[in-house]
């Protein structure tokens, strides 16, 4: 069985910011990390691999994005593939999930199983990974919080829905996308980390993919950004003191409450 | 479906170089033309690479290129049922799609998508808004299948060729409408919180603008797609208001016959579970935090929630110190909200809570230190004790009600 997981480096959002004289991303001295989601999906393939799969990880991104492939090796990948081509700049979901199939497709033309995060928290879409499996022509279970594999080629999953859970039933290959509410991600032993140092990532063009420059980064990306913008501020709350008398506060937010129109008056 | 890959007999040399280049058996001579397999072809375009004489390319339905813009008209809306019964957000982007129609001038479709579906399913969608209901009825459209929608919805764009395209952001919207877009070479953008038909900046006809947040809301972002069809959006429940159903509306019910449909998956077992109430879809939230440092104090939010007609959330605290189940945690690791009333006791406002619930109307926290983040993002900051206000609140209902 041979498992690729697709990871992505993100900037720590928490620091993201607008500079407001220039309208643009303030990246300087944001940390990058391996993106929260990606963790839980990586995790799942490593349990794969520790029964016996074959385990390739894959990222696209700036050189720098390797460090996080290096993670996943010590942590017990076998093999490692960055993309990184100035070509894949500014792609957006489509652009993205069309380099990175071209990748999957170098890896391995007939993987069992693609796996993602649910959602990368820059972009927060969750889109690349069903746009991937659609691109591979391979089926698409999202949201996956439990994953066993049997012997001959089938699995059981557990998946959220928006009224509760569903077990489902089927054969590889499959793409998947994994929730935070699976398997809690593992640490790297020391001796990984170590040998991770050492352990080659292949890193690919868009030509070394056979991917058309057509179809890749900007030029290749359907969306293009108008505009961005700091977030509407709410402008200053309005401020109620409780700490003397709770009731009459209680009454004050009542009011507000219904001035709102929210709780009939 | 149509196959990924395309053989131009007249180039075709029967050489069959294809069939043996395939990795899953796609190709095959017929006679000596080769012919492509399309539910075997995983579109990896070897065949395209290895034929010597270029008799081989792939589908123009597997590219995408700018599309001829006359060609696509109307604007639809994917609606979402369950047992029959549409979901609340259908109703919300079918305001949406009706105001946007309007404003480009254009027909509003809904696609239902279902089996053995009720008569009056459709019928609510006209009442909405939609002057034609494009309805699927079919076995294998039974329940939410991945694929098989994708499928479903990618083959009804290809016939009809709407314009723009709305679905809810919903677990459903969010898992097969980028597999549409991708079979439909789309734009598709994510959890949109604004839409407008608007020129773009060089003239031209209204085109949809559309407006999200990213890097978990620190930063909004418009969007649009100028060269391809159809436009499409994904919407967070309880962004757009629906409007009140008109039972004298009248539209077009129409029902389509799709191509075979196969769901790739099967689902053995369904659980409904209590404890996976939907936040995100949720009118009044009231929220609990690290402040309330046990369990049990929940049950006094469960109160409030009751009184108020709300459901109960929680910070990331609550949810790690496992006094409330993850289902129920608001922000960037959890569930996006948009309440009319986000009411939250004990929450400091972490910068990833913030970027979850910053849609909502009406926020009201309450928190004993005055310089919590939390009230940046209120409406109305309440500097107290939890214990002290939760229940005079819950007393000020009470005295209400009687």
């Amino acid at each position: 069985m041979h498992v690729i997981v697709c990871i992505k480096q993100v900037p720590d959002s928490t620091n993201v910011r607008i500079n407001p004289e220039t309208n643009t991303l303030m990246r300087e001295g944001v940390e990058s990390i391996l993106n929260p989601f990606d963790e839980y999906a990586l995790e799942e393939g490593l349990r794969l691999r520790d029964a016996g799969a074959r385990l390739s990880v894959v990222s696209m991104g700036p050189p720098q994005a390797a460090a996080i492939l290096r993670e996943a090796l010590a942590r017990g990948a076998d093999a490692a593939y960055l993309l990184s081509d100035r070509a894949f700049a500014g792609a957006d979901t489509l652009a993205t999930g069309y380099a990175i199939s071209c990748a999957i497709r170098k890896i391995d033309p007939s993987p069992d199983l693609v796996l993602f995060g649910k959602q990368a928290i820059d972009g927060d879409t969750a889109q690349v990974g069903p746009g991937v499996a659609e691109m591979l022509g391979i089926p698409l279970l999202a949201y996956i919080r439990e994953l066993s594999a049997g012997e001959d080629g089938s699995f059981t999953a557990t998946v959220s829905t928006d009224d509760g859970e569903e077990t489902v039933e089927g054969k590889f290959p499959a793409v998947m996308t994994v929730l935070k509410e699976a398997h809690a991600p593992r640490f790297a032993p020391l001796a990984g980390a170590m040998a991770a140092r050492r352990a080659k990532v292949t890193v690919w063009s868009a030509a070394d993919v056979g991917a058309d420059p057509a179809r890749c980064g900007l030029n290749g990306s359907p969306t293009k950004v108008v505009r961005i913008f700091p977030p509407p501020s709410k402008g200053g709350a309005l401020r109620v003191d409780a700490r003397e008398d709770a009731d009459a506060a209680a009454a004050e937010i009542l009011r507000l409450v219904k001035e709102k129109g929210i709780l009939p008056q | 479906m149509s196959a990924p890959v395309a053989i131009d007999p007249a180039k075709c040399k029967g050489c069959s170089k294809c069939v043996r280049e395939c990795p899953f058996g796609a190709m095959r001579m017929n006679g000596r033309i080769a012919e492509v397999d399309g539910a075997a072809c995983r579109a990896c375009s070897a065949c395209v690479k290895a034929c010597p004489f270029g008799a081989i390319s792939e589908a123009k339905a597997r590219r995408w290129g700018a599309a001829d813009l006359s060609a696509y008209s109307g604007v639809w809306v994917f609606a979402e049922q369950s047992g029959g019964k549409i979901r609340e957000v259908s109703y919300e982007l079918l305001a949406k799609g009706r105001e946007l129609a309007d404003s480009r001038g254009c027909r509003l479709g809904a696609v239902l998508l279902g089996s053995g579906l009720p008569p009056e399913a459709a019928q609510s969608l006209v009442a909405h808004g939609a002057d034609e209901v494009y309805v699927a009825d079919d076995p294998a459209l039974a329940e939410f299948e991945t694929n098989a929608y994708a499928d479903a919805v990618a083959q009804l764009i290809a016939k009809y060729r709407p314009e723009a395209v709305l679905a809810g952001a919903t677990a459903i919207g969010r898992s097969f409408l980028p597999k549409v877009a991708v079979r439909s070479g789309a734009g598709l953008t994510a959890d949109c919180t604004a839409l407008e038909m608007a020129a773009p900046a060089g003239g031209g006809a209204k085109i949809l603008h559309q407006t999200r947040p990213a890097f978990g809301g620190n930063i909004m972002a418009t969007i649009f797609t100028p060269d391809h069809r159809p436009q499409m959006a994904t919407v967070r429940p309880r962004v757009f208001r629906a409007a009140p159903p008109d039972a004298s509306r009248t539209g077009k019910i129409v029902a389509e016959a799709l191509a075979a449909l196969s769901p790739a998956f099967k689902t053995v077992k369904r659980k409904a579970s209590g404890e996976n109430v939907d936040i995100a879809a949720a009118e009044i939230l009231v929220v609990g935090g690290r402040g309330l440092k046990k369990a049990e104090n929940f049950a006094l939010l469960e109160k409030l929630a009751a009184k108020l007609g709300g459901t109960v959330a929680a910070s990331r605290a609550a949810v790690d110190a496992g006094w409330i189940p993850a289902s129920r945690q608001v922000g960037q690791t959890g569930k996006t909200v948009a309440p009319r009333l986000y009411l939250s006791f004990g929450v400091s406002g972490a910068i990833q809570h913030l970027a979850g619930m910053r849609g909502s109307d009406f926020v009201v926290a309450v928190n004993s230190d005055p310089n919590a983040p939390i009230f940046q993002a209120a409406d109305v900051a309440v500097t107290g004790d939890l214990f002290a206000v939760a229940p005079a609140l819950l007393k000020a209902l009470d005295e209400r009600m009687a």
